[in-house]
């Protein structure tokens, strides 16, 4: 029972401070699942990360299933993302009854506004973190990994190469596969 | 936006139980096939609830972007809550939201299934070791283009804001709670006096 609680509760923090969309609620997933609780180590933190890039549905919800089924199977899904929709359950009501009263929130607006250095900051940290997963541990650089971030980072900038997210990710994998084979660390 | 603006409402939707299931099967279908993030799905809502079904006008559409963007919660989760709000009350937002969540929460069941069955095949450990550099790549591009617009203000509290909190976050390791409460506790405060400035002028 109390494993569900800390699930909830874990959750309902995460979607009450994802202010500003999807990457948002990344730095909070990780703090909750990684650091506070280990319920997924940093490896599986990225492998999610890339699901939900490849997969519908927002990284939040994403997350609150995967997680939710690895600690506590199908009780833990539904608890995780009742927890993790709730303060959105909650404030969009309210926001909703008061849009219909006044069709105006200038204070909604500057606050959020106010807000955004810090997500931008939070998601660059995140992002930090999972570029030191992925090109290097203890000390030594993984320059396949390197090569491969670097060529991401030039195609996602530029407007010239019309690859989206998604068909780099999959580009990513044939390389990882065809790497391993090279290197023959595939059987 | 290629076409004009609409402004009209095709139709006000009559609310039966017919309607509730248009609605949950819609915000369903929205939500399944929709890659890549809460933009995406706005956008492809706009275009069967404006531009097909009628049921909201454009003017109401930008509106609940802008109110789902900035609320906290997944966007995608926040605006088909606001648009069932808006046509059928509380038991609209509710069937709208579940419609919205299902999804990716039976996808993703089946998915952490299958990630615990091939975790270790080395294979699928390979391809990703390759995805992973490509998924830093995605998430440092969106901070770039976040962080870019803050730059162009030229304003000296969000970047000096922004030094501080990667600072905490980063250098520090303060808990990402702690440092969103209080940034928050001191944009409503901010805001608070800067408007009752703006009303005494």
């Amino acid at each position: 029972m109390s494993i569900l609680l800390t699930l909830f509760f874990s959750f309902f923090q995460i979607g009450l401070f994802s202010i500003g969309g999807g990457y948002a609620a990344m730095p909070l997933i990780q703090a909750q699942t990684v650091d506070i609780h280990g319920w997924l180590t940093a490896t599986e933190f990225a492998d999610l990360v890339t699901i939900a890039e490849m997969t519908p549905g927002p990284i939040a919800i994403n997350s609150a299933t995967f997680v939710g089924m690895k600690v506590a199977g199908i009780a833990g899904v539904v608890v995780a993302t009742l927890g993790n929709i709730l303060p959105s359950v909650i404030i969009m009501l309210l926001l909703a009854h008061l849009y219909a009263k006044y069709r105006e929130q200038t204070l909604l607006k500057r606050v959020l506004e106010g807000v955004r250095p810090v997500v931008v900051a939070a998601i660059f940290t995140a992002g930090l973190s999972l570029l030191q997963l992925a090109i290097g541990h203890m000390g030594q650089v993984d320059l396949f990994a390197l090569i491969i971030f670097i060529l991401a980072f030039i195609c996602l900038n530029s407007r010239k190469i019309p690859l989206g997210p998604i068909v780099l990710l999959i580009l990513g994998a044939i390389s990882g596969i065809g790497y391993a084979v090279v290197t023959h660390a595939l059987p | 936006m290629a076409d004009a603006l609409i402004r009209e409402h095709k139709k006000r939707p009559e609310i039966n139980l017919k309607f509730f299931f248009k609605l949950f099967w819609t915000t369903f279908s929205l939500s399944l096939f929709t890659f890549g993030g809460g933009f995406v799905i706005i956008s492809l809502m706009r275009k069967k609830m404006v531009v097909k079904l009628g049921w909201i006008n454009d003017e109401e559409m930008l509106d609940f972007i802008t109110i789902a963007q900035s609320s906290p919660g997944p966007i995608a989760v926040n605006g088909s809550l606001m648009v069932g709000y808006h046509l059928a009350g509380v038991p609209g937002a509710l069937v709208a939201t579940l419609g919205t969540i299902l999804p990716p929460m039976m996808i993703l069941t089946l998915v952490s299934l299958g990630y615990k069955a091939v975790q270790d095949n080395l294979w699928i450990a390979a391809a990703f070791h390759g995805m992973r550099a490509v998924v830093a790549a995605i998430v440092l591009q969106v901070t770039w283009a976040l962080f870019r617009p803050l730059m162009k203000k030229k304003q000296l509290l969000p970047i000096l804001l922004f030094v501080l909190s990667f600072s905490a976050l980063f250098i520090f390791k303060v808990n990402i709670m702690l440092v969103m409460v209080s940034i928050v506790a001191f944009s409503i405060i901010q805001s608070l006096i800067l408007l009752q400035k703006e009303k005494k002028l």
